[in-house]
């Protein structure tokens, strides 16, 4: 079963990538930023199975976003693998760090305390000059193994990057999900109580997906600072952690393709209606959001997992 | 004459501690009386309400172009205040029944969490709302500092409007302190804060309650945008800034009592007018930071009672 399901994913991930040869730019920068962003959602999908929502996941991601983008100003690392990693590794230091604290904190207590991370860092980047305060700065363009594209070819390699770091992620997810420390998700939701006396610690499991989540957004925010080529503080803000909410509670925390699928849509979406509608791109996203909540209470990914249940077991 | 030079530095100090002092209680006025009825609905109903800075914005909106045409009008200038007054509960009357009848209702009984995402959604759309009402124009209303005047005390000039706010937001206080204690609606409110099943089992209507707060807590949030109104730009995104303020405010102080929304509002106002005054890159950090640091010591707030763990 969990061979079949790698292998539909390997192969939806080339479709992908060979589609990109013939979509047209704006489709495939729309997409690059989508699948960024999609990293972040697939840590909030890991700890929206524990039910935990951070309203301050942008935290992490404005940390990968600015290590690389500092790596660039000062340093001589230009490859976009090295800097991702590096973004990737603060971002995760710093959920390791602060989960310590994070991990023993629920439900909205949980929210509050993460939404004060981000603020503060928020609040660090708006008042320093030398990084731009509110205008941020812009981000030197990265190098592919020293091969350094340009025009369209480098969009298709960022394209590239990018989504091969999504299979990377995706794979690497679904592994965790089916570890006992993964499948430990639900019953942390249900009964905390009942899982420490079976003689599981509920705070470093959490504190675990904590630090997998932080790494994860980290690096969606390393490659959206790629693909976007500039870095400002609102990365930090609590709308953007908002966003990331959205699309988990959207997507549904019962699939990883969900997580892409329903960022790829999010982004869509938005494009086209502040190019059609403008001045009521929110209201299409809270009503959106409030029908998800009111009729697919497990997202949209319930959908699709609902219609393969019934297709295996044969009942409608 | 190292005499006079140490006098003129002690001087220069008390100056701006004095300055510290006043700019904080004046922001601290404000952002009670925002945070009051945001810290009431989630006493009461547990609701960690984001709609509150939509009520905040529609409050401001409506103040600044009923009030500031009621000026231009000519008429008396305390029907002006009073106007105010009645334009906040009005939008808290019509918002708050429509999000409570409309959407709440729905969803009670459903995950915290997924609570605070409904009241976010509300949110996101009457942040569209407010920008096809009004456009991304920004109204300013000039007025009630005009008529406040200035009064000067010591070194410093004060406006007699903040001095008003500083009253108002102290009635206010005391208002809601003898209303919750001292009246009979109150005290039933109180039960319902304690515990909401105990408190339907001995026959008050819950339902009602929660309709009455939530809309007692929209006229509030409407209440703080509007008195607010004259001394800010209103335009678009108000309520995006003053959401998050709020929750910091009423997470220091522990959320769900006055006492608490008023040492919140006192923490991060005394905080951020010391922050301007001394460094002022550390405006908005100070603040996050206090609440983070409260969070850690003390989880539920710095005025809570003690929480039964229930299993």
């Amino acid at each position: 079963m969990a061979w079949r399901t790698n292998l539909f994913g390997a192969l939806a991930f080339l479709i992908v990538g060979g589609a990109a040869l013939v979509l047209p730019e704006w489709l495939t920068s729309l997409a690059t930023i989508a699948l960024a962003n999609a990293l972040v959602v697939l840590g909030l999908v890991i700890l929206w199975r524990a039910g935990l929502v951070p309203f301050g996941q942008a935290l992490f991601y404005a940390i990968g976003a600015y290590t690389v983008a500092l790596l660039g100003r000062y340093t001589s690392w230009h490859d976009a693998l090295l800097v991702v990693a590096a973004g990737a590794v603060v971002a995760g230091v710093v959920a390791f760090l602060i989960g310590f604290l994070l991990a023993r904190y629920r439900d909205i207590f949980f929210a509050m305390l993460s939404l004060a991370m981000s603020m503060i860092l928020y609040g660090v980047l708006v008042k320093t000059e030398t990084l731009g305060s509110t205008d941020g700065f812009h981000v030197e363009a990265v190098t592919f193994l020293s091969f350094v594209p340009h025009g369209r070819a480098r969009e298709l390699a960022v394209f590239w990057f990018v989504l091969a770091l999504c299979a990377a992620a995706a794979l690497f997810v679904s592994f965790y999900f089916r570890s006992i420390a993964g499948a430990l998700a639900v019953p942390v939701r249900e009964s905390e109580i009942r899982l420490e006396f079976l003689g599981i610690s509920v705070n470093r499991l959490i504190h675990l997906k904590l630090v997998i989540a932080g790494t994860l957004a980290g690096v969606g925010g390393a490659l959206a600072a790629i693909a976007i080529g500039h870095v400002d503080p609102s990365m930090a803000y609590w709308t953007t952690s908002g966003g990331f909410v959205f699309v988990t509670i959207l997507a549904g925390a019962g699939s990883i393709a969900a997580a892409f699928v329903g960022s790829f849509l999010f982004e869509l979406v938005r494009s086209i209606a502040i190019d059609i509608m403008p001045g009521t791109w929110q209201i299409i996203l809270g009503s959106a959001l409030l029908l998800t909540i009111l009729f697919l209470p497990n997202g949209l990914g319930s959908v699709f997992a609902r219609g393969s249940e019934r297709a295996r077991t044969g009942t409608s | 004459m190292p005499l006079g030079i140490t006098n003129f530095g002690n001087g220069a100090l008390v100056l701006t501690a004095f300055a510290i002092l006043t700019d904080g209680l004046v922001y601290a006025a404000y952002l009670f009386v925002v945070a009051i009825g945001l810290s009431l609905i989630f006493g009461v109903m547990k609701i960690l309400n984001v709609t509150h800075g939509s009520f905040y914005a529609f409050g401001a909106y409506g103040a600044a172009i009923a009030v500031g045409a009621y000026f231009d009008g000519g008429f008396p200038a305390a029907g002006g205040f009073l106007l105010m007054g009645l334009v906040a509960m009005a939008i808290g009357l019509v918002l708050g029944l429509t999000i409570e009848r409309g959407l709440l209702r729905v969803v009670y009984g459903r995950d915290e969490v997924v609570v605070v995402l409904v009241t976010y959604s509300a949110f996101l759309m009457l942040e569209d709302a407010i920008n096809l009402l009004w456009g991304t124009n920004s109204y300013a209303l000039y007025q009630p500092l005009a008529i406040g005047g200035n009064v000067a005390v010591g070194g410093l000039v004060l406006s007699g409007y903040d001095i008003g706010l500083v009253v108002f937001a102290v009635l206010l206080a005391l208002a809601a302190n003898v209303a919750l204690k001292h009246t009979r609606y109150g005290r039933l409110l109180t039960v319902v804060i304690y515990d909401r099943e105990v408190a339907a089992a001995f026959g008050i209507n819950v339902k009602v309650v929660y309709t009455v707060t939530f809309v007692l807590g929209a006229m509030l949030g409407a209440l703080g945008g509007a008195v607010m109104a004259p001394k800010i730009a209103v335009t678009l995104g108000i309520g995006v800034e003053v959401i998050v303020l709020a929750f910091a405010v009423v997470i220091i102080g522990g959320l769900g009592s006055v006492e608490g929304a008023m040492i919140g509002a006192l923490i991060v106002g005394l905080c951020r007018a010391a922050a301007v005054h001394l460094m002022p890159q550390l405006e908005l950090f100070v603040i996050y930071a206090v609440m983070a640091l409260v969070l850690v010591f003390r989880p539920y707030g710095l005025v809570t009672r003690q929480q039964p763990r229930k299993i």
